[in-house]
Formats: C-alpha cells, structure tokens, sequence
C-alpha cells in the first residue's frame, strides 16, 4: 500500500500533467539543444512549425499519427488485462506480410475498397497469429510475456528479412521488398480533406487507414468499457483471484486479449505498406510498435488520450525530420533524444509532478481534494 | 492535570457530498488507551489518517501535547511522535523484520552501520515492551500476529509516543489478539498513549481506559470505559436498541443438498490442508465450521466452491457432482445455485478499483438480464445495483462511487447483497462480519437466517465463536484440517474451545 493519492478534478489529472510533463520534457531538451551549441528557442520553433505550420506538415504529422494509434491501441488493451506487449513491433511487421499477401493477390483483379477489408483482415490475422504464441506460452506455462514478446520481434526481423530476400522480391531485383501494388492494392490518400479546409498539401501520404485508426479507437473503448470480455479483461487486469473466483478463466482471458493487441498492431501495417510505400519493404514499422508503448503510458490507456498522445507523437516524428533537416547541428539522433525524453517524462515518470501537485491543490482547496481510498486500509 | 497527548478541535472532513468527519473535538490523555468505535463509513478511519496526515481537513486544528501541529505527511506525524499501525500491513514481503523497521529510516550512508545500529535498538525495544520476533525472520514467513508485531516495532523505533492501531485484531487469532492486548498495556505502563479503533466491543471492554462513540461522522460520546457497558455502546453507536445476539426460531431441515465425502486438499508444498474431511449440509440448515483461523477452513470453502483444486474426494451439489480435480467453473457452480461470499473480500470478492454497480454483478456478469449479446447493458446493471443498495442500505448510496472508496462493513454487504439476491440453493460463507460493525452484523445474521428459514443451506465458516454459537443448527470443529467433533447449538464456548484446540473428542466430552 502505498501513500494514496489524493484525487485531482479530471482537468488537472488528464489535462495539467500532462501538460507539464510534456513542457519539462522540452525544457531538458532544450538544454541538451543549448548544450551542442544551438538556438533552443529557433529549435522549438522549426520543430512545431515543422509539424503543423502547413497543410504538407500537418498530413505528414496525421500520417505519422496513424500508425501510433494503432501500436498505442494495441499496447492499452494488454494493459487493461496487466499484460505488458512489448511486441507491437514484430507484430506490425508480421501484420505487414499480412497485407502484402492480400494486395499482392488481389490487386489486379479487385477495386481498392474491396481489396481493403481483405486487407484489413489480413493484417489483423497475422498481427494475431504472431501475438498467439507468447500469448499461450503465458497462459499455459507462465513463461513471462514481456521476454517472449521481444523474443518475438526478432523472430519476425528475421523472418520477413527471410522472406523478402528470398521468397517475395521478384526475380531480377535488386531490393529486398514485394513488388509495387497496382491501382487495387492502394489506398487513396486523404489529402483532399486538408484542403478542404484551406490548407495546400503537395503530397502527402496521409491515407484512409487514418479514418480506420479512429473507428479503431472508438471500438476500443465499446470494447473494453461496453462490453462482457472487456469487463472480463479489466476484471483480470485488477485481480486475477477476483477474476477466478468469478469464473472467468485465465487462460482464455489472456489468449483472446493478447489476439486482440496483436490484431491492432498488424494493423499498423496498412497505413505503410498499403496506403504509402504500395509494397513491402524491410523495417517498414521503423519503431512504431515500441512508440506505441509510449502513446499507451501517455493516454492512460484510454482511446480518448490514445489518439491526441499519437499526434502528438506524430508531430515530434515529423517536425524532428524539419529540425535535422533545417540545424545542420542537430542530427537525426538528437530527434531521437528528444522523443526519449517525452516517453520519459511522459510515460516513465508520470507521477513525478503529482504529489506536489496534489498538494498545492489541497492547500488551495481542501474540499476539493478527495483521495483514492487506500486499497484495503479499513476494513 | 497534564496536557492531552493528542487534542482535535473542530476537524471536519468531506469527500464530495460525503461528510465524512464533522466538527470533531476530541481529548486523549497521555499513557491511556483510548478507544474508538462506531458504525462501517462512521468516520473512524478517516480521523485518524488526518491525524496521520494521510488527508488533510478541510478545517480544524490538532494539537499534539499541547502544541499546535501542523500535519501534511505521514513524515509530519512521525517527527510528532505518532505512529500508526494499519488493517492491512505495510511490509516488504521479501525482506527481513530488521530491514523491514528501518526502511526509510535508515538514517546513515552505509546500510552496514544502520543495520547494526538498528539492531542493537531492536533488542532494546523487545526487551523492553516483550514484542519478541527474530529480526533477521523474512516477513512472509511469519504468521499475521508476528507481522502485526513487527508494524508496532517499526512505529517504535521511528520514536512514537503515541501509537494510532486501526482494527488490529480482525486478523487475528483469539491467543494473538489475546497477546496483543498484553503488549498494549505494557506501553501503557511505560507511558506511551493508544488510540485503538474496534468493532470488537469486548475488547474495549478489556482494555481501553476511555472510548469515544462516533456516529455518521460526528463524535457523539466520550464515556470511561469502567462507567460504561456494552449495551450502552452498541446503543450510542447505532442510535436504537441493537441485538447482540439475534433470535432465531428452531430449524426445520429437509434433504441433503450439499455433501462432502472423505475431502483432501493439500498446498503447494504438499501438505495436506485439509484432511479427509466429510459433511453433509441440509436445505433449511446452517451448519457453522468453528476453528481458530489457518486450520484448514480456507482451503475446504474454496475447494467447495472450485476454486482450489483436490487430491482427493467428491463433493456433491443437488445430487451431482462437483469437479475437483480438473478445470472447475465457478460459473457452472453458480448456476447450478451455489452462492459464495468469500473469506478474503478484497482480493477474491471484489474488484476495489471497480465501480460499485461492476461489482454488484461479479461472478453473475453472464446473466441475461446483464447483457445483451456480446455487450453489457450498463442501464439495468446500474439500475440493478441501485436497488441493491437501497435493500442493504449499502451506505453512499452511489452505484458509481469506486469500490475501494466504500467503508469496509459496507464492502462487505456489496458482496453479500450479490450473493444472497440470487437466490441460491447453496449460500458458502466465509467470515460474514469481519470488520462489520454491530448494526451491521445483526443485520447480515437476520439476513442469514432469513435465507435459512427459506429453505436455503448454508455453510458457515467463521472464526468468531460467538457468531458460530449464535447462528449454526449444528457446529462443527475444525483442527488440523481434520473435522474433530461435532456439536449442537448449545455447545458451551469453553467445550469448543477445547475442540478448536486440537483437545481429543473423547477428552473434551468429558
Ligand atoms: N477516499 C474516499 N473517497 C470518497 N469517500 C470516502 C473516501 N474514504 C472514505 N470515504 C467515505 O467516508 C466515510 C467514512 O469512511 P471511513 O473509512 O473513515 O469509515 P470507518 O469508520 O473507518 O468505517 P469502517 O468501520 O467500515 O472501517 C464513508 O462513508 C466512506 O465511504
Ligand atoms: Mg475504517
């Protein structure tokens, strides 16, 4: 037991913290800018301008943004039963071989909104299948899911590296990756919705997925808040012995949790593969499974901070490549620096402003303060 | 006359709507014992975590010998001398009783030297107020009553003069409470000052010097425990005549309904937990299991209810069997009309982060009336919960507040509700009233009757004896894992207790 928390109103807890974590996140950033000699100041400019300053950026961002919510959704769902899927990244990648099998099949003989839900399918089916496994090792025989989940992500490196070499790269070719889809196996861009509203975006891969993305997160939250498994699965995730002693049994909760994360991070794939490189190529997820951890810890879990905590990340992604490009001083890997520091303080230590916070508040306003009661203290 | 070891003046405390403390005044002289009891949600907890610095007032002062303070942490109350002891133990598991009382304590670079120094402080406080443990013990290996130990220790050593004990002995065997009791008076004489809350009103009787009564929040009587009488308590505590013991008509059992036949358990270890045991429970019965906590009464509810698996033996529910030895459903148990309230309420029976209204289904999510297709139908589920509350008097009466924000007696009838509104053929009930407060027991034992005279079977498990004595149609003890005897409603406490002692059945007969 640990000392409670005192509750805070919903605008501090879900707004405030975050807030100011994100903005001590920058603050070291900065000073890590300072350090190698540039302008933090002309830094954080170029990086937000990067990101949202114009209609290019911003579906840049969106396109970014989309694969986050995807490994994000996947990582909060395993969170809700107390599992920790670090593979979101093997599984994306698995999920990649998914699509490419249906575009490559179906792309010459079916339009792309056919070819969509098959693909869709797809990816979900092997994002599961590869989250299976560890997901029966851990319910069988308690193998721990955290090892075999980043056992798993080199399993799959290896294996799509396998794969592309040797089995799907069209002969004569000289890169490891499919050949490019026709018309039916790409998915149309959604840039004419920036322009919609006034903005200009010369092209960008911003696609539908995105739109599957969000239908994705609302279903998330039917799924875990609205329905009978999703009250099975948070029932687990708080208390295994509850869970038991109220008949839900472990090894099913576990298996069909574990598809359902599996199935979201395969699909991630679709928005590279289908919906930009129109083929599949090596390291096409390049970290979104692992960012996807990030966006979960930073969104509670919950698809309503999920989707903002993916933009969010899809903006330091694409104003970072701004930044590198623009400050010759500031190189691909002080991007990475930067998104490390985020995840830090954003997910690692996200309590680490709140006591102080809390008590500020009670000593503003007492009554306000509630607390979490103590698990157990009176009984 | 000396200055109060601890004065409150004018504390006020509310969560939201709920007032949980209101213009508190309260005096506790030093070197006494002083007691405070009160109805489930009466506000008891919540003084004394504000005294801790658990939470903050919203207003009033406390002075703590006099002196004004100023509380906002646990580190606060500490540097004042308080310490307290809570329900539910904060130790670290793994780790030693010597590393467990000086952790964040440490108070020097090396952990070598605190370590010795530590100990050599130990022994002194052992000694002196006869708290024996082994310090270099691991803590999970010692049984509650040593652990409880070891959370005085700690208090001690960090300096506390007045040590704040919330529930202690619901836990605890009647030898350790017993031992407990000791303890405390020893502080007593050596002058440090006691505030123990219990539901227990016997053991205010026994030890306290003073007691005050709190009602619905407020502090409504403080009485010298030598001018005061149990009765008169339980009155002051819940604002009407309360029956300490309830009234019951004679039984009028019918069919067998639930039988155990030659019944093994054993752990992980493969010690055998419970041994060879047999019963039979008719409809229209309740048959009580007596026996000092640890002997086996644990294991053979969760067996029953399929939760634990056997080596050996058959249960029998209606006439057909339970599964033992494989996979068992607590689902098809459920719907075969066996009702559970597990013994250990908030890990098995409910899930504390949870919204009431979640819990009011647990274990009966499956239902019908619960769901429609694959989704959960939030409206009846809630409106279910409130009709519950209202039928229990399940107090906030909000079907959305979080489990764990519920008071413990309340908790506890979160789950009875659940499990008696099914309507079970088959109620297994394992320590219905710990932490419950009179009110409250006398009115889940009306409850429990109430389901008797219905027809329905009820196994009882406590480890009250009072509560096995006042309710059961026929007892049975439990020793060793073994049933060592069996007696009618009239068995004499001390002819029990013999039995509950692992005295032989020939011996206690006579
Ligand atoms: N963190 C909280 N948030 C909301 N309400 C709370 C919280 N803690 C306590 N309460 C409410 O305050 C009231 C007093 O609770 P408290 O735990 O002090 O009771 P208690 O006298 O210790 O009861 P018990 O004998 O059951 O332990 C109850 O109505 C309870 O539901
Ligand atoms: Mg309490």
């Amino acid at each position: 037991m640990s000392t409670p928390y005192a509750k805070l109103p919903a605008w501090a807890d879900y707004g405030l913290i975050p807030l100011i974590n994100l903005l001590v996140a920058f603050v070291v950033a900065g000073l890590v800018v300072l350090l190698i000699g540039e302008n933090p100041l002309r830094a954080a400019v170029i990086l937000v301008d990067g990101a949202i300053g114009r209609g290019q950026a911003i579906a840049y961002t969106l396109y970014y943004a989309t694969s986050f919510i995807f490994t994000g959704l996947a990582v909060a769902v395993a969170f809700h039963c107390s599992l920790f899927n670090i593979g979101g990244e093997g599984q994306a990648y698995i999920g990649g071989l998914g699509v490419a099998l249906v575009c490559l099949t179906f792309d010459s003989v079916l339009p792309w909104w056919l070819t969509f839900p098959l693909a869709i399918a797809g990816a979900a089916l092997f994002g599961a299948a590869w989250a299976f496994i560890p997901a029966y090792f851990q319910a069988k025989r308690g193998s721990h899911i955290v090892i075999t989940t980043i056992m798993f992500n080199f399993i799959a490196a290896s294996l799509m590296v396998y794969l592309l070499v040797e089995v799907l790269k069209p002969a004569g070719s000289q890169a490891p990756q499919t050949r490019t889809f026709l018309e039916g196996g790409q998915l149309p861009k959604l840039n004419w919705m920036l322009e919609a509203v006034g903005l200009t975006v010369r092209s960008a891969p911003l696609n539908v997925s995105f739109l599957l993305a969000l239908v994705a997160a609302f279903l998330v939250w039917v799924l875990i808040w609205r329905t009978r498994l999703g009250y099975e699965i948070r029932m687990r995730g708080h208390s295994p012995k509850a869970a038991r002693y109220a008949g839900v049994s472990e090894v099913r909760v576990i298996i069909v949790t574990m598809l359902i994360s599996g199935a979201l991070a395969g699909m991630m794939a679709l928005n590279p593969v289908m919906g930009d490189q129109n083929r599949l190529q090596i390291d096409f997820v390049t970290g979104a499974g692992f960012v996807g951890i990030a966006v979960a810890l930073m969104g509670r879990s919950h698809p309503a901070g999920i989707v903002p905590a993916a933009i969010l990340f899809g903006m330091l992604y694409q104003g970072g490549a701004e930044l590198a490009f623009e400050m010759p001083g500031i190189s691909r890997d002080m991007i990475v620096i930067i998104q490390g520091l985020v995840i830090l303080f954003a997910g690692a230590l996200e309590h680490m402003f709140r006591p102080s916070l809390q008590a500020l508040f009670a000593s503003f306003s007492p009554r306000a303060v509630g607390a979490e009661a103590k698990q157990g203290e009176s009984a | 006359m000396a200055e109060a070891a601890i004065e409150l003046k004018g504390i006020s405390k509310s969560f939201g709507s709920v007032r949980a403390n209101r213009d508190i005044d309260l005096k506790i002289a030093p070197g006494t014992i002083h007691g405070i009891i009160g109805e489930n949600g009466a506000g008891k907890s919540t003084l004394m975590s504000i005294l801790y610095g658990f939470y903050q007032a919203d207003s009033g002062e406390i002075f703590v010998n006099g002196e004004r303070a100023v509380i906002h942490a646990s580190s606060d109350a500490i540097a004042r001398g308080i310490g307290m002891v809570h329900q539910h133990f904060m130790l670290v598991h793994n780790f030693t009783v010597l590393e467990n009382v000086i952790l964040g304590a440490e108070g020097e670079p090396l952990l070598k030297t605190s370590i010795a120094k530590a100990r050599s402080e130990l022994e002194r406080l052992e000694r002196d107020y006869g708290l024996e443990v082994d310090p270099d013990a691991v803590i999970e290996d010692l049984p509650v009553g040593l652990q409880q130990r070891v959370e005085i220790l700690k208090a001690l050593f960090r300096g506390a003069d007045i040590l704040i004990l919330d529930e202690p002995t619901g836990v605890l065997t009647p030898a350790e409470a017993e031992h407990l009791f000791r303890i405390l008076r020893q502080l007593k004489d050596e002058g440090k000052t006691i505030v123990l809350i219990t539901h227990k009103l016997r053991e205010i009787m026994a030890v306290t010097d003073n007691v005050s009564v709190m009602r619905q929040g407020a502090l409504v009587a403080t009485r010298k425990t030598a001018e005061t009488t149990v009765e008169e308590l339980a009155e002051l505590m819940v604002g009407r005549r309360v029956l300490l013991r309830v009234e019951k008509g004679d039984a009028h059992p019918g069919d067998f309904i639930l039988s155990v036949k030659n019944l093994t358990v054993e752990d992980m270890r493969g010690v055998k937990m419970v041994d060879d045991v047999s019963l039979d429970v008719r409809t229209g019965e309740i048959v009580g299991i007596a026996g000092v906590a640890g002997n086996g009464q644990t294991e053979l509810l969760e067996t029953i209810t399929g939760m634990r698996k056997a080596v050996s033996g058959t249960v029998t529910l209606d006439g057909a069997p339970v599964e033992l030895t494989g996979e068992a459903d607590p689902t098809d148990l459920r719907r075969r009309g066996m009702a559970h309230v597990p013994e250990d309420r908030h890990n098995m029976g409910l899930v504390l982060p949870f919204e009431e209204n979640e819990n009011a289904i647990l274990g009966y999510h499956w239902q019908d009336k619960y769901v429609n297709g694959p989704f959960l139908d939030i409206e009846a589920i809630r409106r279910d919960a409130q009709g519950k509350i209202e039928k229990y008097d399940i107090r906030p009466t909000d079907a959305r507040l979080k489990t764990a924000n519920f008071s413990g007696g309340n908790q506890q009838k979160i789950v009875l509700a659940r499990e008696m509104e099914q309507d079970p053929k088959v109620l297994i009930v394992g320590q219905p009233t710990r932490g419950v407060d009179v009110g409250a027991i006398e009115f889940i034992h009306k409850r429990l009757i109430d389901m008797r005279d219905q027809g329905k079977a009820v196994l009882l498990v406590s480890v009250e004896l009072d509560e096995i004595r006042s309710l059961s149609d026929r007892i049975l003890v439990m020793f060793a894992g073994r049933i060592v005897g069996e007696r009618g409603p009239d068995a004499t406490e001390g002819e029990l207790g013999l039995l509950m002692a692992g005295v032989e059945e020939k011996e206690a007969a006579e």
